[in-house]
């Protein structure tokens, strides 16, 4: 018997602004002047607010923080193709999904400094609370998805990840759960080649992360993650498939990690400038600035614009951050069960009292 | 021992079927009770607990997941999230440790990490403990693990009328619960169960037998052996009063203390390894408190720390009635 194929797969590329910032008109999104103009300014003030939480750490009033700079176009296209009715399942370094999705900046900013307040997203955002361990909020989206098709509620859920997570077992058994129950998922893989030092050719032999999805059964595709519009298309599209029924996609966002992987994290010490140039001048800000500025919907006064608006509303923030009282901290058991067991009555009462007799008397 | 429904309806029935009423009723009471794990469909669980429920209530209630625990339950961590109360089988509690880092990582720490905003209301069935004539890793006691991580709940019923009441004051729960099935006597004890719903309440241990000289506390499949040394005991002249925590997080500490301070004496029974094990939580909770009542050492009768052995050797290995009563013995005698 003649050995022959049985199957064949290929995964699709979509780019549709070039470096140069020159568009394939036949793949532009239906997006108006005003909306393309939104993008800009979203990844303008994810831009500032990242370097605003890189100067804040540095003056010691943020812990640790993970930069998101040149992985802006993966976020906000993504995040800009969700309706309020959809949901978010972030991992840690996604603070321009966030924005985009109304979480006030204060929050993010606060959950950097290591107030647990900054946490307490509103639930009608539908943005689940940053996951700091690398792929196991995977299966919460695949779960979330799971309820809202029970439900039949026309909701996609979109849960955002890098190339390391594509290495853990919770990312293989989400995407198979999604796969064959056809739930309403959205992967976000932002690949930005780098797991803290290890590159992307350490999590994987395989020449994309795309092509992963075909082995669980459903569409995996490559997108230019620094190309907004490419994200844009192809995470609409996306939404809508999972929203109507058509089950899960794997979106892989090639882009880059331009910064250290946290403030912690020192990356010369396994990455060249020879390296990190070339992507330098692929940044997604500036592409699109280039694109908008030959069908005239960037002027110098409008860039100024954009930049002094963004400037004044991450400032406006970090004061709403200093505004706020030092944590309570009864707040530490409070929300460990719904209601405060018997035991840790006695904990929080026992840890009150000890604080209590050692404030200050008054004269 | 407590019993409701006077004048109810009752049935003869053992911890599987009480198990199966349980499931049945809280699924018939609120819609968005969801039954999920491995054969828990079509082929109603490996010990039978799910049977019948894929035809009462149809696949979108009751789902034959893949072979994948972390994924069972980490989706149901989302789909709590999104307001569903999911019920998950894990098969045995020796595969229940591919989904630690979900319960550790995640289902217990949602509240705390939303600041009260999400609830995780799963619950998380799964048979322990030995007894079964199974291979490796089928007859795990590691309850310690569990009950060590803030956030999480653990109960185990010791019996079909705990287990009913049990089950359904953990589905009801707003936080996630682990509910350790004894699998060594699913189908071993028969006793009546109301046919009504009844809420056993979490964090309340119970008094299984009155005694006045010394305080025997176990839990689960172990309740048996020390009731049958307790009654051994009292051939012999000792009154023995057995507790059955019944929730091992949160401990209720009041009913051991109350007891322990009434006979002064204390023999802790479990058939997770010593080391480590919840034993020691009680004995220093009754050091911290009553240490001024104690008249003799508080003795522990547990597993080793060893590997829970093959079913050749898990006669060794677990406590019964005649190891209990040399406990009994020893403290009685100080």
């Amino acid at each position: 018997m003649p050995r022959k194929p049985i199957k064949q797969f290929s995964v699709e590329w979509l780019q549709i602004l070039d470096e140069l910032g020159r568009p394939d008109p036949s793949l532009m999104p239906a997006l108006s002047p005003k909306e393309i103009q939104s993008l800009y300014e979203w990844m303008v003030l994810s831009r500032v607010f990242d370097e605003r939480a890189l100067a804040l750490q540095r003056e010691g009033r943020l812990g640790t923080y993970a930069p998101i700079r040149g992985q802006e176009a993966s976020q906000v296209g993504s995040a800009y193709a969700l309706g309020p009715s959809d949901w978010v399942f972030p991992a840690f370094r996604e603070m321009g999904v966030g924005i985009v999705r109304g979480i006030p900046m204060r929050m993010l900013f606060q959950y950097w400094s290591g107030d647990e307040r900054g946490s307490e997203i509103p639930l009608h955002r539908h943005y689940f609370p940053t996951s700091i361990p690398v792929g196991t909020h995977i299966p919460h989206a695949a779960g979330a998805a799971f309820a809202a098709k029970l439900r039949k509620d026309p909701v996609a859920v979109a849960v955002y990840f890098g190339d390391g997570a594509t290495s853990k077992g919770d990312f293989h058994e989400a995407m198979n759960l999604a796969g064959i129950f056809r739930l309403p998922v959205v992967f976000f893989c932002q690949n930005n080649q780098w797991a803290i030092s290890v590159p992307v050719g350490r999590q994987t032999a395989a020449p994309t992360l795309a092509q992963k999805a075909i082995a669980y059964g459903f569409d995996g595709l490559q997108v230019d993650g620094n190309d907004i519009f490419a994200v844009y298309r192809a995470a609409k599209e996306a939404v809508e498939k999972a929203r109507t029924g058509g089950g899960p996609t794997f979106i892989e966002c090639l882009t880059y990690r331009m910064a250290d992987h946290t403030t912690a994290d020192d990356a010369s010490r396994y990455r060249t400038e020879a390296m990190l140039k070339p992507w330098l001048a692929k940044d997604p800000i500036e592409r699109l600035r280039k694109f908008m500025e030959t069908q005239n919907l960037w002027t110098p006064p409008y860039g100024e614009q954009v930049r002094a608006e963004a400037d004044r509303r991450v400032a406006e923030s970090v004061r709403e951050l200093e505004e706020q009282p030092p944590p309570d901290p009864a707040d530490m058991f409070r929300y460990t069960y719904y209601e405060l067991t018997p035991p840790l009555k006695e904990q929080m009462d026992g840890l009150l009292n000890f604080l209590k007799d050692r404030e200050p008397k008054k004269e | 021992m407590q019993r409701i429904a006077k004048g109810g309806s009752m049935a003869r029935l053992n911890i599987v079927q009480s198990v199966n009423r349980a499931l049945q009723q809280e699924m018939e009471r609120n819609a968005n009770v969801v039954v999920l794990g491995e054969d828990v469909g079509r082929n109603g669980g490996v010990f039978r607990v799910t049977e019948g429920l894929l035809d009462r209530f149809g696949e979108d209630r009751v789902i034959d997941t893949p072979l994948s625990e972390s994924g069972i339950v980490g989706i149901s961590i989302g789909m709590a999230a999104y307001g569903l109360v999911p019920v998950v089988e894990i098969q045995f509690m020796g595969f229940i440790y591919g989904a630690m880092e979900q319960l550790i990582s995640h289902a217990s720490r949602i509240r705390t990490r939303s600041r009260g905003q999400y609830h995780c209301p799963i619950v998380v069935r799964t048979p322990y403990g030995a007894g079964i004539h199974a291979p490796e890793h089928h007859s795990e006691s590691t309850e310690a693990l569990l009950a060590h991580t803030p956030g999480l709940k653990v109960v185990v019923p010791a019996g079909p009328y705990e287990a009913k009441g049990l089950l359904i004051a953990a589905i009801r729960d707003p936080d996630p619960v682990i509910f350790l099935e004894p699998a060594g006597i699913y189908r071993a004890v028969k006793e009546e169960v109301p046919d009504e719903e009844y809420v056993l309440p979490l964090g309340v241990a119970r008094r299984v037998r009155e005694g006045s000289d010394l305080t025997l506390i176990s839990w689960g499949a172990m309740l048996r052996p020390t009731v049958e040394a307790a009654n051994q005991a009292a051939t012999e002249g000792f009154s023995a009063e057995v507790i059955d925590l019944r929730t091992l997080s949160p401990i209720d500490s009041d009913s051991i203390l109350a007891s322990v301070r009434k006979t002064g004496r204390v023999v802790v029974v479990h058939e997770a390894p010593r080391t480590g094990g919840l034993g020691g939580e009680v004995a220093a909770l009754i050091a911290e408190r009553a240490l001024d009542r104690l008249e003799a050492p508080i003795g522990r009768v547990t597993g080793f720390d060893t590997v829970v052995p093959l079913p050749k050797m898990e006669d060794y290995y677990l406590p019964n009635k005649e190891r209990v009563l040399e406990a009994i013995h020893h403290v009685m005698e100080f």
